[in-house]
């Protein structure tokens, strides 16, 4: 036992086994330093802050001027990112490295900039206005005059002539004063007209609108316009649809302006004279070209300001993003007494703590600071964070046991055995060399793509793939392994390592179905014998390796799960966890199912007929018989009632003595005092150092019975269900071969059976479409699942408890772009 | 749905009721609300919503914020749900939820036929209209000159056309001419959402019906309280009551009578529900009845989410925002006036 324990000791310590040993560090930073230390600190990104404001609201907060104006920063980014993409410009993927900027010349740069672009926005907006008024005006008269030529000479000479000075005045914002005088009586019958523009989707409701106003006293004319108009607001293009109302009288006049002007339509005045019609086109056209030009140079000269801008955007955005968390970390820190110091807590692991000692004594001699950064470890009442250091191949396998919970402080970490265990367990339900050589090269495209997708954004499904890659290169090397093992490729079996030990009884093999094979030389080197397929045979042989195959690797991870539980009670010191739940649970678990493996084995090695089933239910129903045939070796049945006995007596082992124990060991401690909390703690210290100081709540002996209780039920009950469970290896690994000969039986050598190449293409492209997606998408999800649960719940529950928190250091490199 | 809601309601509110209770879990808590009212100045006030459901409605405003910008950016939030809920409504829900926005929509005709009156820009009377109640010719209510036009002209279309049948009269639009077509309006209005919510049936009319005799008795008081010294004749004034809740008939006829608040008191106070409403103000008081009916009808609103299968939770959800979005606007107009301490005045908590 001794040397044991020795062996135990000195065996490598396993970085992944347990979480990093944290401590609770305190600093006081000088007021002067506080930035730039807290910069450092983000880069270096291994310390965790402990909020100290937590009871002031965000406002009430020291550093909180500086965290709005980062927002308003992030704001103006924003407003430059967004016309940048508005104008349809690509903000350049290499952004230009400049020194990093100070904050508030960075603050006035981005004030410039927007200014400047609003500015320019609200030029080219004006002069969009004025443009699309004289586009529509030229719409306008294209299809107006077409309305208007009968009526043409009706027309007064004194509007004519008041247009033309109109006109002649260059000044065609000014449509009010146009509609002044277009509204001049233009003869005697009072039959009067009003031309304008109005957006297609109001026409109609505009239409009845008028005939209501002026109960059916009117003629409209409509004709769509022949370009669509760009909305200034919105920027898109809209349809419109140019319309003439005639009417008579001046009160409904004013009702017509006034709906003209609840609809948003504009009126432009035509003259009757088709030469002065001319005319104006040409004038209003001439100056249309104009403003064009002017608007081309507008937004040349905006797109322009636009790329520079672009150029350091992205620099931009994540400087602001950076200080932004700087000073929301600053918020978390406490002013000391004389306002002159902040003082900060957090986590850090231990062996960061020269890294942080120097990247602080750098922030004091940059920012020339008189005095240091003291740096000092404090005792932490609460338990530490759980910090794992991963790496691309081993963080996927840590996130699979974190999705369960994050491991308790130091507890010991499945993700070790994870890396292993859950790729093979998977291919045990997947094994089909073949589908494992499409995944491989799946799990292989991913990983040679690694450095450029991980740059990039993708799918939430592809996000998980990619996330699993190792998972998936895994998962297919052992499939491919135990596909070799299952002798399938596609459900067919080949020759690869060498020739069957099985032949025909005579030369004509007509009666290989009925009577069987012989066996004339040594059997298969590796795997399952491909003359077993399509044999009688073939099934019962197949179930039953696989279903004693899965029981013995059951009942291996249920052994390694509890032998994980001894380790951590070694580590966490508790002998009692040992003495009263270690050793009964591994007597009572190898006492039935360990000799449940250990008679698989026999039997194999021997070749012997018995029937397990027997073997198994008679030990319990009937210890003291003979077991007749089934005697597997000498003095079985003695070491069946041996057995029998020792799980007996572990179920009252594991549930009676730790809770006894406890309460003398607390009746102990206070012994008879009343008010006891200033003694030693050294019980709890031993007990869970985790969680030293909290642990002074009352001792409540039925609670702990209780507890104990339903533990001790779970873990017997759970012995025989956990490894029943386990035989769902047998059953996916059944579904997921006669699945796939299925598909090759059916549907691929069906199709090849006829003479037609049509047909054979479709059977081809069935057999194709259903081996990618129903065997390697279904199934591999299904045995993924399949193999998830079994190490969530067979084999975790032995030992893991998984309520830890995890550590979430302040870093630069973890902030992510929270408009994405 | 005839007692049987709990069968077959999730097959085509289900899916709704549970959105309008997630956004219900987004009102702002009276924790909320303390910090808020802490605050120094309307960046505080935006610094505080962007944590809340608020956040992207607010962060791309520029800085100097006024109050306005706030009320607008929240009410777009509010227009927003609406707009997705109605979407997603089939009948008979989608009626229901138009029905709740009709009320603003006799709102906005009245704003603007006021504003035109007193020769207001349209434009500007536009901006003021609340989002929920516009409609496509609301613009063009500038032109009407009395009621009758008012109606053949533009109200027809609109669905509050059934309610005008009372007060078409060829009457010019005057102030007090239009506050009785408001209230006329309100009262077949709330008439017929009443009707409607009882054909529904099931724990809508139950909820419902209770939700709206709170609020057609408030208006019954509301009116009696205005028209106190006025030239509306007792007749004229009693017409204007709703013809259900609480009140009718008996409360109806005591309340038009009444000459001065007291009087009104005493005619309430026989109605136990509203006895706790008028206890807590003093005699001759009427400046803190509003607040008070305000409380009571959230703690009323509030309930209605205790049951399901119903959907007065629609209702009682557009409400609470409504009530919420008028606290931001009280808040904000004492921080932006310096007036903080009167931020408890009008701010009626939800949760």
């Amino acid at each position: 036992m001794e040397r044991i324990e020795k062996f135990i000791d000195n065996l490598p310590s396993m970085d992944l086994m347990r979480s990093e040993k944290m401590t609770l560090v305190q600093l006081i930073i000088p007021v002067e330093s506080a930035h730039r230390a807290i910069s450092y600190l983000g880069e270096l990104g291994l310390l965790q802050f402990r909020d100290l404001n937590s009871e002031k609201s965000p406002f009430q907060r020291t550093f909180v001027n500086q965290v709005k104006r980062c927002g308003e920063m992030s704001r103006k980014l924003r407003f430059f990112k967004d016309q940048i993409s508005k104008a349809g410009l690509l903000s350049s993927v290499h952004p230009v490295v400049e020194p990093d900027l100070e904050l508030e010349e960075l603050e006035i740069q981005l004030a410039e900039h927007e200014h400047e672009l609003i500015e320019m926005n609200a030029n080219s907006e004006k002069l969009r206005q004025t443009y699309n008024e004289l586009l529509e005006f030229k719409l306008v008269l294209q299809k107006a005059c077409g309305f208007l030529l009968p009526s043409s000479n009706l027309a007064g000479a004194e509007e004519r002539e008041l247009s033309e000075n109109v006109f002649s005045n260059d000044d065609y914002v000014e449509t009010s004063s146009l509609l002044e005088q277009e509204m001049r009586p233009s003869d005697q019958s009072g039959l009067r007209f009003m031309s304008g523009i109005i957006c297609k989707s109001k026409a109609l409701r505009f239409e009845r609108m008028l005939f209501r106003a002026t109960r059916g006293n009117m003629l409209v004319n409509q004709a769509p316009a022949d370009e669509e108009i760009m909305d200034p607001l919105t920027g898109e293009m809209v349809e419109k649809t140019v319309f003439v109302v005639h009417f008579s009288g001046e009160q409904a006049r004013t009702k017509i302006l006034k709906i003209c002007e609840a609809f948003g339509a504009k009126c432009y005045p035509v003259p009757d004279d088709i030469s002065k019609q001319r005319q104006i086109t040409r004038e209003v056209s001439s100056h249309l070209s104009d403003l064009e030009t002017t608007l081309d140079t507008g937004i040349r000269h905006r797109n322009k300001a636009l790329t520079s801008i672009g150029y350091h955007l992205t620099q931009w955005m994540s400087m602001v993003r950076r200080e932004k968390a700087v000073y929301d970390t600053l918020n978390m820190l406490n002013f000391d007494v004389t306002k002159k110091c902040l003082v900060g807590e957090g986590w850090c692991p231990i062996f960061a703590k020269a890294q942080m000692q120097e990247a602080l004594q750098r922030a004091t001699f940059d920012s020339n600071s008189q005095v240091g950064i003291i740096f000092h470890v404090m005792d932490a009442v609460e338990s530490p964070p759980t910090y794992f250091r991963t790496n691309h191949f081993t963080n996927a396998y840590q996130e699979i046991v974190d999705a369960y919970g994050v491991a308790r402080y130091q507890e010991a970490n499945p993700a070790v055995y994870t890396v292993i265990t859950f790729p093979f367990l998977f291919a045990v339900m997947f094994g089909d060399w073949g589908h494992g050589i499409c995944l491989l090269l799946g799990a292989l495209v991913l990983i040679a793509r690694e450095s450029r997708l991980s740059t990039q954004k993708l799918g939430s499904f592809m996000e998980m793939l990619f996330g699993g890659r190792y998972v998936l290169l895994l998962m297919s090397l052992f499939s491919i392994y135990c596909g070799l093992i299952y002798n399938e490729f596609f459900s067919v079996p080949f020759h690869i390592f060498g020739g069957s030990a099985y032949k025909c009884r005579d030369a004509t093999c007509s009666d290989a179905q009925t009577a069987g094979l012989i066996k004339f030389r040594d059997p298969y080197p590796f795997g399952v014998d491909p003359k077993w397929r399509g044999s009688r045979s073939e099934l019962p042989f197949l179930n039953s390796l696989k279903m004693k195959m899965s029981i013995l690797l059951g009942v291996t991870q249920m052994n390694l799960g509890i032998i994980l539980s001894y380790f951590n009670a070694r580590f966490f010191r508790s002998s009692l966890d040992i003495r009263y739940q270690f050793v009964p649970q591994m007597i009572f678990l190898n006492s039935l199912f360990g000799y449940l493996s250990l008679l698989i084995i026999i039997k194999w090695c021997t070749g012997s007929q018995a029937d397990l089933y027997h073997v198994m239910i008679y030990m319990f129903l009937s210890p003291t018989n003979d077991l007749g045939d089934n005697e597997l070796f000498w003095g079985q049945r003695a070491l069946q009632i041996v057995l029998l006995l020792l799980a007996l007596v572990a179920v009252p082992w594991m549930l009676f003595p730790k809770p006894f124990i406890l309460k003398k060991l607390h009746s102990e401690r206070f012994q008879g005092r009343t008010y006891g909390l200033l003694g030693t703690s050294e019980f709890d210290l031993d007990l869970e150092p985790d969680s030293a100081r909290q642990h002074h709540e009352e001792f409540n002996f039925s609670e702990v019975f209780v507890h104990q209780m339903i533990h001790s039920i779970e873990f017997v009950l759970g012995a025989v269900s956990n490894t029943a469970s386990y035989l769902r290896l047998w059953a996916l690994s059944l579904a997921h071969s006669e699945l796939s000969t299925v598909f090759y039986e059916k549907v691929l050598l069906l199709a090849w059976g006829y003479d037609s190449f049509i047909i054979r293409l479709i059977g081809l492209a069935v057999f194709a479409f259903a081996t990618a997606f129903i065997l390697l998408m279904m199934e591999t999800l299904s045995a993924f699942l399949h193999a998830l649960r079994l190490h969530w719940v067979e084999f975790q529950n032995k030992f893991y408890h998984g309520d830890g928190y995890k550590f979430k250091p302040f870093s630069f490199a973890l902030i992510t772009d929270e408009d994405d | 749905m005839y007692g049987f809601e709990a069968m077959t309601f999730n097959i085509h509110g289900g899916y709704l009721e549970a959105i309008v209770r997630g956004h219900r879990a987004g009102l702002l808590t009276a924790a909320d609300y303390n910090n808020l009212c802490q605050c120094e100045t309307l960046d505080d006030i935006k610094m505080h919503l962007s944590a809340t459901e608020y956040g992207p409605y607010l962060q791309n405003e520029p800085s100097p914020l006024h109050t306005t910008t706030i009320v607008e950016k929240c009410t777009l939030k509010l227009v927003d749900e609406y707009k997705h809920m109605l979407c997603q409504a089939t009948e008979p829900l989608s009626t229901f939820l138009e029905y709740i926005t009709y009320g603003h929509m006799i709102d906005n005709v009245v704003l603007i036929v006021t504003g035109t009156l007193h020769e207001r820009d349209v434009q500007e009377l536009l901006e003021k209209c609340h989002p929920l109640g516009m409609f496509d010719s609301i613009a063009t209510l500038a032109v009407a000159q009395n009621m009758r036009e008012l109606y053949r002209l533009f109200l027809v279309d609109t669905p509050l056309a059934p309610y005008f049948s009372e007060c078409i009269t060829s009457e010019d639009l005057d102030d007090m001419n239009i506050e009785i077509m408001r209230n006329t309006l309100y009262k077949a209005y709330l008439e017929d959402f009443y009707k409607f919510c009882q054909k529904l049936g099931g724990a809508t009319a139950e909820i419902m019906s209770d939700l709206l005799a709170f609020e057609a008795d408030r208006r019954a008081v509301n009116i009696t309280i205005n028209s106190i010294g006025t030239e509306l004749t007792r007749d004229d004034r009693r017409k204007l009551y709703s013809n259900f809740g609480l009140l009718y008939p008996y409360g109806h006829e005591e309340l038009a009578v009444c000459e001065d608040i007291d009087q009104v008191r005493g005619a309430m106070e026989k109605y136990p529900p509203y006895q706790s409403i008028f206890s807590k103000l003093s005699y001759g008081e009427s400046q803190m009845l509003d607040k008070a009916f305000y409380e009571e009808e959230v703690k009323r609103l509030c309930l209605a989410f205790e049951q399901q299968f119903h959907y007065g939770v629609f209702f009682a959800y557009m409400r609470l925002r409504e009530q919420e979005i008028r606290n931001l606007m009280w808040i904000s107009e004492c921080v932006a006036q310096n007036q903080k301490s009167r931020v408890h005045d009008s701010v009626v908590f939800i949760f």
